[in-house]
């Protein structure tokens, strides 16, 4: 108890750094669920596939932390940039290979679950692979310093320097939590008022609200349900350099934890509201911190699937509890 | 000249015939009704001629083009636009937002807003009082005129209305046969369904009945209020 109270602020900060990755990932779950009533259990991949590109593209430029802040700033957006378009990518390939033709035959909602699982461990396991996907293409000299020890952690050297900006109490907080919480809440906003504003998130509600209505307004079903994949793989995407400026390391198979944990996000919030994403990504990451605070680290986990069980029987429908549709967001 | 032309259309629910061997036609600046008792086959009618419902056997041609096959968010564009059963407004979107869905396959609909509202505000003063409600909070009789305002948004040639008058009290009912009818005299082509069969045949150029999936009579609309079996089978018994 003391510990918490004594750590309170740091204990603030660092869990809404990690709420603000924990509700940008759950952005894609709650999208997809808003517009098709599915969980898509592979969205976890996207994300990592994200962080390997933001990855990769620092590793392609060779940028390090003393490079000067414009270097550095440039680089972050590159990476940003690739991870966005990867994730997008990786989003739109799920729904393509997964989803398509189970959408089509109108097939069970078990069955397109079963489906997506199945996409997640394919995607999962060819990264953890992929140092003999590049042998068996022959690229593995040219490719080493990207493939190289493929199940284990890869380390993402973050270009900019982490530095103290201001205190509270006996807490620095750093450029970097300022950059991912603000990133975060601009990311948020702006989602908010694509799907209100534009043409393409009208369609998003209105199909989430009366699919069938929807199409009587020549709303082409299709069409948005690729739209919610591709934005919610980008927002996965940027959750994915951020995660990695915070925690410096991915690996193969992080996207299953980091994806539960968003998952229980998105239900928390209330499933298919995009505010309830956010919020219930900053919740989350608050209730990890302090309780692993008060009962100790290992139960971090612990304490947030609790949380989940905790929430689901007293409050099924979660904290913000509306749809997508009826959300006016 | 005939707008809508359907030809022995049949559409299955699983194994079950819904409608079998369906043909009529629909005049260019007419209103057509089809009516018939619960589970007759007609909501399926209506839903099949947006492509909400896959055909089985026979055609559905709009001036003259066979749209049998089209996917139901192209049909829109082509002109024919749906007030469904249920009404099926978008209940967490405002009224205005729900017109705006209504405009939402037209390339010009930012040009036309302004034209398109305030003809459907013209038809439907309540509307225009309520634009900023939350549509799911209306009540019956104004979400079924949001349903029609919303269809008429599309500028459609053929409209398609499945039984406005469901649920609404008498006074309301006349007055969205009233509207209907000044639908029409705005050039508006109606295909209209119901229940209320009285009204619909009285207000209609031409009439069909429908008995378990299959077209049984047709006529004028006043030679089939005039027609005593008819009479007896769907308005009521001796009037």
């Amino acid at each position: 108890m003391t510990f918490l109270l004594n750590n309170f602020v740091e204990l603030t900060v660092t869990g809404l750094v990690l709420g603000a990755v924990y509700g940008l990932v759950a952005l894609g779950y709650t999208l997809v669920y808003g517009v098709l009533q599915l969980i898509n259990f592979a969205h976890s991949e996207v994300w990592m596939f994200g962080s390997f590109a933001a990855v990769w593209v620092t590793v392609a430029i060779g940028a390090g932390p003393d490079s000067g802040i414009a270097v550095a700033i440039g680089v972050l957006l590159l990476a940003l940039l690739a991870a966005m378009v990867v994730s997008g990518a990786v989003a739109l390939l799920i729904e393509r290979v997964a989803y398509r033709r189970l959408i089509r035959l109108d097939a069970p909602k078990l069955v397109t679950l079963i489906s997506a699982i199945g996409a997640s461990f394919a995607l999962a396991e060819i990264m953890g692979l992929r140092d003999r996907l590049a042998e068996a293409l022959g690229l593995r000299d040219e490719l080493n310093s990207y493939v190289r020890s493929a199940r284990d952690n890869t380390r993402f050297l973050n270009p900019l320097e982490t530095h103290g900006v201001f205190n509270i109490g006996r807490y620095t907080v750093s450029n970097v939590d300022i950059i991912i919480i603000v990133s975060a809440l601009v990311m948020m906003v702006a989602l908010d008022q694509f799907i209100r504003r534009t043409h393409t998130g009208r369609g998003i509600r209105a199909v989430a609200q009366d699919s069938e209505a929807a199409a009587l307004m020549g709303v082409n079903r299709n069409r948005i349900i690729r739209a919610t994949f591709l934005v919610g793989g980008v927002m996965a995407g940027a959750a994915a350099l951020l995660y990695l400026m915070r925690f410096g390391v991915t690996r193969w198979n992080a996207g299953f934890l980091l994806g539960v944990k968003a998952f229980t996000a998105a239900v928390l919030g209330g499933i298919g509201n995009v505010r309830g994403a956010l919020l219930g990504g900053f919740v989350l990451g608050l209730a990890e911190n302090y309780g692993s605070a008060l009962v100790g680290s290992e139960w971090r986990d612990v304490v947030a699937f609790l949380l989940l069980v905790v929430i689901l029987l007293f409050r099924p429908s979660g904290l913000l509890g509306e749809s997508l549709g009826r959300a006016r967001a | 000249m005939t707008l809508l032309e359907v030809d022995g259309l049949c559409v299955n629910y699983g194994r079950i015939e819904a409608i079998r061997d369906v043909t009529f036609a629909v005049e260019e600046g007419a209103v057509v009704t089809l009516i018939g008792a619960n589970g007759a086959g007609k909501t399926t009618t209506l839903k099949t001629l947006s492509g909400l419902r896959k055909v089985r056997a026979g055609a559905v041609r709009f001036q003259g083009k066979d749209i049998t096959a089209m996917p139901a968010h192209l049909r829109v564009p082509l002109g024919i636009s749906q007030s469904p059963e249920g009404r099926r407004i978008f209940p967490g979107m405002s009224v205005l937002e729900n017109l705006d869905m209504g405009a939402f396959s037209r390339a010009d609909r930012v040009k036309t807003r302004s034209a398109d509202l305030e003809r459907v505000f013209t038809l439907f003063p309540r509307l225009e009082e309520r634009r900023e409600q939350l549509a799911g909070t209306m009540s019956g009789g104004e979400q079924q005129m949001l349903a029609m305002g919303r269809a008429l948004m599309s500028r459609p040639k053929l409209i398609l209305l499945d039984e406005p008058s469901m649920g609404l009290a008498p006074k309301l009912i006349q007055q969205i046969f009233s509207i209907i009818n000044d639908i029409r005299e705005q050039g508006t082509t109606i295909l209209l369904v119901e229940q209320n069969a009285m009204q619909a045949l009285r207000i209609a150029d031409r009439a069909y009945i429908l008995e378990t999936g299959e077209i049984v009579r047709e006529g004028t609309g006043d030679d089939l209020v005039a027609d005593d079996s008819v009479r007896a089978a769907y308005l009521g018994g001796d009037v």
